[in-house]
């Protein structure tokens, strides 16, 4: 490369018939990172994040195909191939554990999209701006606490010894229910909690797609004769759906994952309601933290994230097919 | 929105009135859970033994946060954690994502696209917890300390994405290009010209951030067994697995399972007025900063 510019200053005087060689590719590649040097600088710490916290330990993928052990770490541990998955498959635990991340998420998505939507439309409509701004603040309530103190509020509601709700049932007669005892019931008490924690969230975002709308369009569709209902079907809803769109597609990007928070805060390590309960998330917590089983632990982990990854790949190509503008890359 | 036309409309009434109704059901299921949480803090023991909860206290008592702050030291540990925690992590998560929003947002860096999807790649795909687990505690020694409470949370992407979109719909970038026709170099352009008029942004990312950090127990769970470590939430969370509660009261000398006086310990109220201690702060500013919550999903959310 010296060559080429001590050649261009020397053909330079032959004005007439001089041919400007561009400087190489990596020459004007360090000329412009240097003009931007400082961006860059700033850039480093993120950029040092990111590769520590995620992208090295995306290396340590391997360990899915390892039995580890502590003194030979993560690369000096032996392969085993695909044994963890084997084992994962044979004790009957990955298909469950699937099944069961995948359906809470999908009621989850479906449910509370439902949910927040209907609420936002219904809030939207309200005309009293006192009872609209305080009950639109206890619907928001839900989202500012941990799943920690939501298990409080578990306890206190569902105890079996003291909670208000075996209180009433009593007062009523019945018997008192152990919801510790057995699986039955969590799935809906799992799903409702969910949805009292996330509804308000959303909403929000919903409402303000709502507010947005014209009202124009509202008025000429009354003029016409158009009832509530049929206002609200055709109209309100065809706009609500880009936003519905984007938050979807958000969510079933991670519908392999589950919301670590709610499965471990209210069930636990209680194995009875684990059968009914227990997802990816949580079992690659135990598996990690409890058992020490690195490897399945990572095995179900990779299993996890490719099943994330290829998921987005598949929902993206989707979206490009029917609706280019809304993909997510 | 007014109705122009007085005609008494009788489905749009209807509809109202189904709106008021299920919205006031579902605010209050979501608002009586925390009544029903304070109100037995402020129970006396017996009267939850004999009655169970309930949304009066038969007894007001405030022996339950008197136990709870009798024994400042494990409180008062937790307490301090959550701050530190709070403080540290937020500016310096604001300042991350600020920083580098900033850089992915000007348009003249000529590999923002390739740095951009670089960060975003890490949504898509993770190597799981175990990879992760192993970095922070086998080589950046994250066990019991101040670390690892702060930087497993300091950078999220999504905050800086948030950043970026605001800075770019908000900044004009007119004003940054005479700032480099004025000499201001990258560095200062940010610090003096972009960061005071990104105001709304750096509430509403400090708003997020705070809450994430005030609420968070996972990071103590997994790098934490020194008690004086811990944070308000996982202390919470232990009390409330009641194993470990009960366990540290026999070792204060506190509990002899044997005494009958005992059995009178405040447990359950004790758990209410905990919960309240715990996540009182966040309540109590609610009111007050809701409005940069809204405003910072509504920014956000909808352009992804």
């Amino acid at each position: 490369m010296a060559n080429t510019a001590q050649t261009v200053e020397r053909e330079a005087p032959q004005a007439a018939e001089v041919k400007w060689q561009k400087p190489s590719n990596f020459k004007r590649f360090l000329k412009r990172a240097w003009d931007c040097k400082i961006l860059l600088a700033m850039l480093l710490p993120a950029l040092t994040y990111v590769i520590i916290f995620s992208y090295i330990p995306m290396t340590g993928i391997v360990l899915a195909f390892k039995k580890y052990n502590y003194v030979d770490g993560i690369y000096g541990s032996p392969w085993v191939g695909f044994d963890n998955f084997k084992f994962l498959i044979v004790s009957n635990k990955l298909w469950p554990l699937t099944r069961n991340t995948l359906l809470y998420n999908i009621v989850f998505i479906f449910l509370g999209m439902l949910l927040a939507v209907a609420f936002a439309i219904m809030i939207n409509e309200l005309t009293n701006k006192v009872f609209k701004k305080i009950f639109q603040s206890f619907m928001f309530l839900p989202y500012f606490i941990s799943w920690v103190v939501v298990q409080a509020i578990f306890q206190a509601i569902f105890g079996f010894e003291y909670g208000i709700f075996n209180h009433i049932i009593e007062f009523f007669g019945a018997e008192r229910i152990n919801f510790y005892a057995s699986p039955d019931g969590w799935p809906v008490l799992l799903v409702f909690f969910k949805m009292w924690k996330m509804v308000g969230y959303d909403c929000i975002v919903y409402l303000a797609a709502v507010a947005g709308i014209d009202q124009g369009m509202y008025e000429a569709a009354s003029i016409d004769g158009a009832n509530i209902w049929q206002r609200i079907r055709h109209i309100t809803l065809p706009s609500l759906i880009p936003t519905m769109v984007i938050m979807g597609l958000l969510a079933v990007g991670q519908i392999f994952r589950g919301d670590f928070g709610l499965f471990y805060q209210l069930v636990g390590n209680n194995a009875v309601i684990l059968k009914a309960a227990d997802i990816l998330d949580t079992f690659i917590y135990r598996s990690l933290m409890q058992t020490n089983d690195y490897g399945m632990s990572s095995a179900a982990g990779l299993y996890q994230s490719c099943l994330c990854f290829i998921t987005i790949l598949i929902v993206n190509k989707i979206v490009k097919i029917i609706e280019p503008d809304y993909t997510l890359f | 929105m007014k109705r122009k036309n007085k005609i008494f409309q009788a489905d749009l009434a209807a509809f109202k009135l189904l709106g008021y109704v299920l919205v006031f059901i579902w605010g209050m299921l979501c608002f009586l859970p925390f009544l029903l949480v304070v109100m037995n803090s402020f129970t006396s023991e017996a009267n939850i033994m004999r009655n169970g909860y309930s949304f009066w206290p038969g007894e007001w008592t405030l022996e339950a946060y008197k136990t709870c702050l009798e024994n400042p030291e494990r409180i008062g540990f937790a307490y301090r954690n959550t701050i530190i925690a709070t403080i540290v992590g937020t500016v310096l998560s604001v300042l991350m994502s600020t920083m580098t929003g900033y850089v992915l947002h000007r348009k003249d860096f000529p590999w923002r696209n390739g740095f951009s999807f670089f960060f975003y790649f890490t949504t898509l795909f993770n190597g799981g917890l175990v990879p992760w687990y192993l970095m922070c505690t086998r080589y950046l020694g994250f066990k019991n300390n101040y670390l690892a409470l702060v930087v497993p949370m300091l950078f999220s992407v999504w905050q800086m994405i948030l950043a970026k979109n605001f800075m770019k719909g908000g900044i004009p970038f007119e004003i940054i290009e005479s700032a480099k026709v004025d000499g201001a170099n990258d560095f200062t352009i940010y610090w003096k010209l972009v960061i005071p008029l990104a105001k709304p942004l750096i509430a509403t990312l400090s708003l997020f951030a705070a809450l994430t950090f005030w609420n968070d127990w996972y990071n103590c769970m997994l790098f934490m067994n020194k008690n004086n470590m811990k944070n308000l939430q996982y202390f919470l969370h232990e009390m409330l697995s009641s194993i470990q509660a009960l366990q540290e009261l026999v070792s204060m000398g506190k509990v002899n399972l044997l005494n009958e006086e005992s059995a009178n310990l405040p447990q359950q109220s004790m758990k209410m007025a905990m919960t309240c201690i715990t996540t009182g702060p966040i309540l109590l500013l609610y009111p007050f900063v809701q409005k940069y919550f809204v405003k910072g999903l509504t920014i956000g959310a909808v352009k992804g």
